[in-house]
């Protein structure tokens, strides 16, 4: 692809916290990490054809697993992050195997009720949640002596590990793996009777997305040094969605566009209006009525044909 | 002994509610393939109108029947206004109904504002009544009765009545029944109007025991897709029967252990799902 331009913006993102302010730096991190949340639903919802609307379970696990390893056991951070990412992970395993004995919007219907399970776990069971009042009191890591409570450094340090993510994605969809997974989405039948597994090829996608979901919960909470049941929401899975869909499912930048997108307006309108969610539905309902394949595909359909594609 | 009587009279009133909410649900998932996501927006709203009603001076049976039409209404716009632009595509039509819901949770909180709004029931329903020694709530045997009476006119409306003929002949296979003249428009309208009817009925009915408060989407919305989960997505019997195991579950669940409440809800989902994933008295197409 455009190689260069791939570089350049590369740069642009790694040179931020020399262009601007400290509140811009900050805000670079949550978009970020909200890019790499809807990547990781991007797995599942734009090359596995599964739409789930519970993917803040797995943000919202993460976070909080890593809070209450830290505050509760009192461990340190170099042993926390990998129990966390395993442990959410695990529990994506169990899901996973949950949500798919059931396909199309039955699997919608199951990640929805599974995640309000989490969510209502993080209020009720308050002995380990501390419910409303959420977790708090939590730190960032210092790997090789960096001290990441710094706002640029903790910019770099989301900025590498979205790359890595990125990375990692666009080889796995490219990869025989990838193939087979829209296989699946397309032809599940087909792809059955050639042999392939389906349902353990969606499994691993599955996973997989609960998996980099996990990384975006730990970067969150590293973030925010806080974390409150609000996060499992159906609020917060309706915002990675809408990024996914409204960017473009199944296109590498689509999501990624669509965060930035979802993670401004949130910001600015935030501060002219109070009613996020009023905003949010109704986003929602005109990108489904007006977009429903999302920017980055229109944007491409635009400029490849010189008109918008098939209604 | 007074303990368990009274949670067991809250569970069968909770899965009345479930009841009306997830029987309407599983009316519009049955015939549309649609999951319906304003459903908890439209419970919720019942009760805010019922609530509204009954402040401006409506008797307590006025203004549930007031929620419940209005709530149909509002499904019908919903049905006529936006899902119709969207035929053909299920996953679409999910996604605006959950933007709608957004929209109209928000709504409720800019009309009727943050504070829950008790809503009392009639006064000859107020008290418990005292039989045998013990008391028994009123009100929750009452909710009980409406909603028993309400599932045995629905199964009178599908199984006697030609609408429910139609319903069940566009369940089976829609292309067929539009073939020998069954008009599809109209039957979607009517049974989203229907199942809109049923949620805003529900939460009208559920107001005394519930109040209407923000977030009673988000809590109830849940419930119903675990009740149709459980009794077989389009299965009528099926969802009247998981109501009122989830509304057993959730009860005592709440009552004994109330940090765990939540998972004890997930645990017959899981179980079902494990061993018969079209669900209790799901059919093999879900």
């Amino acid at each position: 692809m455009n190689k260069l331009a791939l570089l350049l913006l590369l740069a642009a993102l790694a040179l931020l916290p020399a262009l601007v302010g400290e509140y811009y730096v900050n805000l670079g991190s949550q978009i970020l990490i909200a890019v790499i949340f809807a990547a990781s639903l991007n797995l599942l919802v734009g090359y596995a054809g599964l739409t789930s609307l519970g993917h803040a379970a797995y943000l919202g696990l993460s976070a909080y697993i890593a809070g209450w390893l830290a505050l509760r056991m009192g461990m340190s951070h170099a042993f926390a992050a990998p129990i966390t990412l395993l442990a959410t992970t695990a529990i994506g395993g169990v899901f996973g195997w949950i949500a798919l004995r059931a396909s199309g919007l039955s699997f919608l219907m199951l990640t929805l009720a599974l995640s309000q399970v989490v969510w209502g776990l993080a209020y009720r069971w308050t002995s380990v949640t501390n419910g409303d009042n959420g977790l708090s009191g939590l730190t960032r890591p210092a790997p090789f002596g960096i001290d990441l409570e710094n706002s640029n450094a903790y910019y770099w340090f989301v900025l590498l590990i979205t790359v890595a993510v990125m990375g990692v994605i666009g080889r796995l969809v490219h990869s025989p793996f990838g193939a087979s997974l829209r296989g699946t989405k397309d032809q599940a039948r087909r792809m059955s009777s050639m042999g392939y597994n389906v349902w353990g090829i969606r499994w691993c996608a599955f996973v997989g997305a609960s998996f980099l979901g996990a990384v975006a919960g730990l970067l969150y909470v590293y973030f925010h040094k806080y974390v409150h049941p609000s996060v499992l929401s159906v609020t917060s899975s309706a915002e990675v969605l809408l990024s996914v869909i409204a960017g473009g499912a199944g296109t590498l930048a689509g999501p990624a566009v669509g965060a930035v997108l979802v993670v401004l307006l949130k910001n600015y309108a935030s501060g002219y209006i109070e009613r996020w969610n009023m905003l949010l539905g109704a986003v929602f309902v005109f990108i489904v009525l007006v977009m429903p394949h999302g920017i980055v595909p229109g944007v491409r359909g635009l400029l490849t044909r010189g008109k918008e594609g098939k209604r | 002994m007074q303990f368990w009587l009274t949670q067991t009279f809250n569970s069968l009133a909770l899965g009345g509610l479930l009841l009306l909410l997830s029987s309407g649900f599983a009316l519009i998932f049955g015939l549309m393939r649609i999951a319906n996501l304003t459903h908890g927006a439209l419970f919720m709203i019942g009760a805010y109108v019922a609530a509204s009603a009954a402040r401006a001076g409506w008797g307590f049976a006025a203004a549930v029947v007031l929620a419940a039409l209005a709530t149909a209404l509002l499904g019908g716009l919903i049905e006529r206004l936006i899902l119709r632009r969207l035929t053909g595509n299920a996953q679409a039509q999910v996604l605006a109904t959950l933007g709608l819901s957004f929209i109209a949770a928000d709504m409720c909180l800019v009309l009727w504002g943050g504070d829950p709004i008790p809503i009392a029931p009639p006064g000859w329903l107020a008290g418990p009544v005292d039989w045998f020694g013990f008391s028994f709530p009123s009100y929750r045997i009452a909710v009980i009765g409406v909603s028993v009476v309400a599932a045995a006119l629905l199964y009178v409306l599908m199984e006697r009545t030609r609408l429910g003929a139609r319903i069940r002949a566009g369940v089976d296979d829609m292309p067929m029944a539009r073939a020998v003249g069954i008009r599809a428009s109209a039957l979607f309208t009517s049974v989203f109007c229907l199942g809109a009817l049923l949620a805003g009925l529900g939460g009208a009915v559920g107001g005394p025991m519930l109040s209407a408060y923000p977030g009673l989407d988000a809590d109830m919305l849940p419930l119903a897709l675990i009740v149709v989960i459980l009794g077989g997505v389009g299965s009528l019997m099926g969802t009247f029967l998981a109501s009122f195991i989830i509304g057993f579950l959730y009860t005592f669940g709440t009552a004994l252990v109330p940090d765990l409440a939540y998972v004890i809800l997930f645990l017959p989902m899981i179980v079902v799902l494990a061993f018969r994933p079209s669900g209790l008295m799901g059919g093999a197409r879900a």
